[in-house]
């Protein structure tokens, strides 16, 4: 396949329809269907977020209220740009600290090393004292040098942490899901037994489970103290409350992908005679992995809807938490960083939906289907 | 299998008997044999019977076609051979032995050539290749499938997928992949219905090719006529369901090689496909006939009138409570 091909199926693939039209023109296609295809996926786009924009700033000078005010697109750009500029402070504030804990560390190595030199040289009660001396240097050295700086997540952080707990849940979810799928999809008589626990679980919302998960994890740490905690309590009451919810669609696609699986493959395998798990994996789960990566990529984007509640009750630092420490604290800023997040949330819940649907066309041979 | 066609006797335009009764000296031994075979579907009166009576025996190196309309059974018929689906009464043996499921030994292609999607060409045959000789070394596989890659003529597509292929390459694929198996008996189930009319000819030849250099016993159902003639030995009409059964066995004598150009205007070609097309239509109409007869909802039966008045009805009369 020639470049211009590749690039053309990497659009299909990714879901990306937006650059089809700027390969077809770099290969030299005719300009006026392409001309078309780019006014469609980019100028009309264009326009629509600038009307977007223009309501909103008339709507951000009409709503007032007498202490607060709808931010505008200029406000929240700002304090976008102001977020950021912060958590690069921060982390500059936080590289100066950890380069003084160094140089003290270093410092504190040469004293002990003088001190250890001296005791070679000395005997008796003063060797062990300077010893002893050298031994508390070299231990502050240590410390000093392991220093991690303990400031206040910024905003970046709680995006990092947010996609961190979206995953674990995610992946969590996916391993119940999918074996449990596989083996609803296979014996119809499993199906029947989950069906009522899946018809009821499936719509309850987040905001539901979540004590009942919190209650779960508080029993399970119990025994354990704070500091040997390999999870902290928040994150995974967050995490299991998303996995709870994003769990469903996955394992319904699932069923339905193993259940629908062409009765031309199972004979193929039944002429061949493959063993059961042979079947399992050469017919079956190759076969249902398009459906199945079509209910992952729903249950990411319930995962990731579901976090942000989840974060703002479980008071699990991520952008949920942003958005509530911000509503309460209620700076001149707090609405404008909260419409921020929002732009942020959604941004990456794009990109989210973005690289599921890549993996879902990489798995569907024949019929990759673009963004839907 | 090296029993051919040439000890066969001339083409015979009558419906012979069906030749197993008076077996010749040259005739060889059945493979598989199906004995007074039913198969239907569903329970009660929901009950719908495909087939019925099915008698056949299938001979050690040739070639059958079994020919019929579509909707007659043709594919249960197949699913019943190859051991996918078993027979409600009666039993089907292969050299002897009831078949009780599926087997390589009986390779079937498919009607819409049932290629794995997510495996290359070369995966889809290395599947069957690797799960029939388990016990051969690597390399020996690799050589084999290159083999049956190289017959069907598709060295140069390996690495495709099948989307990636059209549909006279895939069937091609297909049959690769079932020949590679190296079964004893080949199943083609309307192998080449979902082609074009111009690909079905020139895969016609193809399969013609390969059989004779195979000499492989070989089914074929199908619902083309000169299909069957140009390919078959024998071809054995499937007469119309419900309750399909056998017709009588047609014997093409017909010289091998076969050429379709030149059988177009041969007088035996001619007359055979006119005595086979016949039968199958008289059967039909005789069965469409019966099942009329049999039929039990009330006859309509129109009344004679005629209308007194062609004119629009008036506002009045539409708007009348009559």
């Amino acid at each position: 396949m020639n470049l211009r091909g590749k690039a053309l199926k990497f659009c299909t693939v990714t879901g990306l329809p937006v650059l089809e039209p700027f390969v077809r023109l770099a290969a030299g296609e005719d300009p006026k269907e392409q001309i078309e295809g780019i006014a469609k996926f980019v100028v009309l786009p264009i326009i629509t977020i600038g009307i977007f924009l223009g309501l909103w700033s008339i709507a951000a000078k009409t709503i007032v209220t007498g202490s607060a005010q709808l931010p505008g697109p200029m406000a929240t750009w700002n304090a976008g740009v102001e977020l950021f500029e912060m958590h690069s402070k921060q982390r500059a504030a936080d590289r100066a600290a950890k380069q003084e804990k160094l140089a003290v560390a270093v410092q504190s190595m040469a004293k002990a090393k003088v001190m250890e030199e001296a005791a070679a040289k000395a005997s008796g009660a003063e060797k062990e004292e300077l010893l002893a001396g050298a031994m508390s240097f070299k231990k502050a050295a240590v410390r000093a040098a392991n220093f991690v700086p303990k400031s206040a997540p910024t905003f970046v952080d709680q995006i990092y942490t947010s996609l961190r707990t979206v995953f674990f849940g995610f992946i969590m979810a996916t391993l119940i899901a999918v074996p449990l799928g596989v083996l609803c999809g296979m014996s119809p008589w499993f199906n029947a037994a989950l069906t009522p626990f899946i018809q009821v679980f499936k719509p309850v919302s987040p905001l539901a489970w979540l004590p009942l998960a919190g209650l779960v994890i508080i029993w399970m740490y119990s025994e354990t103290s704070a500091d040997d905690a390999f999870f902290q309590k928040a994150f995974l009451i967050s995490a299991v409350t998303v996995s709870l919810c994003s769990l469903w669609p996955t394992l319904v696609n699932t069923t339905l992908g193993v259940a629908s699986v062409d009765k031309d493959y199972m004979n193929v395998a039944k002429v061949l005679r493959l063993s059961w798990p042979q079947q399992l994996y050469k017919i079956i789960l190759p076969a249902s992995l398009p459906l199945m990566f079509a209910g992952l990529r729903i249950s990411l984007g319930v995962g990731w809807m579901v976090l942000i509640a989840a974060d703002m009750l479980a008071q699990n630092p991520g952008l949920g938490k942003f958005v509530w420490d911000e509503f309460q604290n209620g700076s001149s800023q707090t609405y404008a960083r909260i419409a921020f997040s929002v732009i942020i949330i959604g941004l990456i819940g794009l990109a989210l939906d973005r690289i599921m649907i890549f993996l879902r066309n990489l798995v569907s041979f024949g019929n990759a289907s673009a963004a839907a | 299998m090296a029993v051919v066609a040439e000890s066969t006797p001339k083409a015979s335009t009558k419906p012979s008997e069906r030749s197993q009764k008076t077996p010749t000296s040259s005739a060889p031994k059945p493979i598989i044999t199906l004995r007074n075979v039913c198969k239907g579907y569903g329970t009660g009166i929901t009950r719908n019977e495909v087939l019925s009576g099915i008698n056949l025996n299938l001979r050690q190196g040739e070639f059958l076609a079994v020919v019929g309309f579509s909707g007659s059974g043709k594919t249960t018929l197949t699913q019943l051979l190859a051991g996918l689906i078993r027979p409600d009464t009666g039993e089907i043996t292969m050299n002897g032995e009831v078949i009780t499921g599926p087997d390589p030994s009986r390779g079937l292609v498919f009607q819409n050539y049932s290629l794995l999607p997510w495996l290359t060409v070369r995966g889809n045959i290395d599947l069957s290749v690797d799960s029939v000789f388990s016990d051969w070394s690597k390399g020996e596989r690799r050589d084999h499938v290159d083999k049956f890659i190289e017959m069907v003529g598709l060295t140069h597509a390996v690495h495709r997928r099948p989307h990636e292929l059209s549909g006279g390459m895939r069937q091609r694929v297909s049959l690769a992949r079932t020949l590679a198996m190296k079964p004893n008996v080949l199943l083609l189930d309307e192998p080449l219905s979902a082609l074009d009319a111009l690909t079905r000819s020139v895969m016609q030849e193809e399969i013609l090719k390969i059989w004779e250099e195979e000499r492989q016993t070989c089914l074929m159902i199908t619902n083309d006529v000169d299909e069957a003639i140009l390919v078959a030995d024998r071809i054995v009409p499937l007469n119309p369901g419900p309750r399909a059964s056998l017709g009588p066995a047609f014997t093409v004598g017909l010289d091998r090689p076969r050429d379709k150009t030149e059988l177009n205007n041969d007088e035996r070609f001619k007359q055979l496909r006119n005595a086979v097309t016949n039968y199958l239509v008289a059967v039909r109409q005789k069965s469409r006939r019966s099942e009329a007869a049999m039929s039990t909802s009330p006859k309509v039966t129109r009344p004679d009138i005629s209308p007194s008045d062609l004119s629009l009805p008036t506002k009045t009369i539409l708007n009348s409570p009559i």
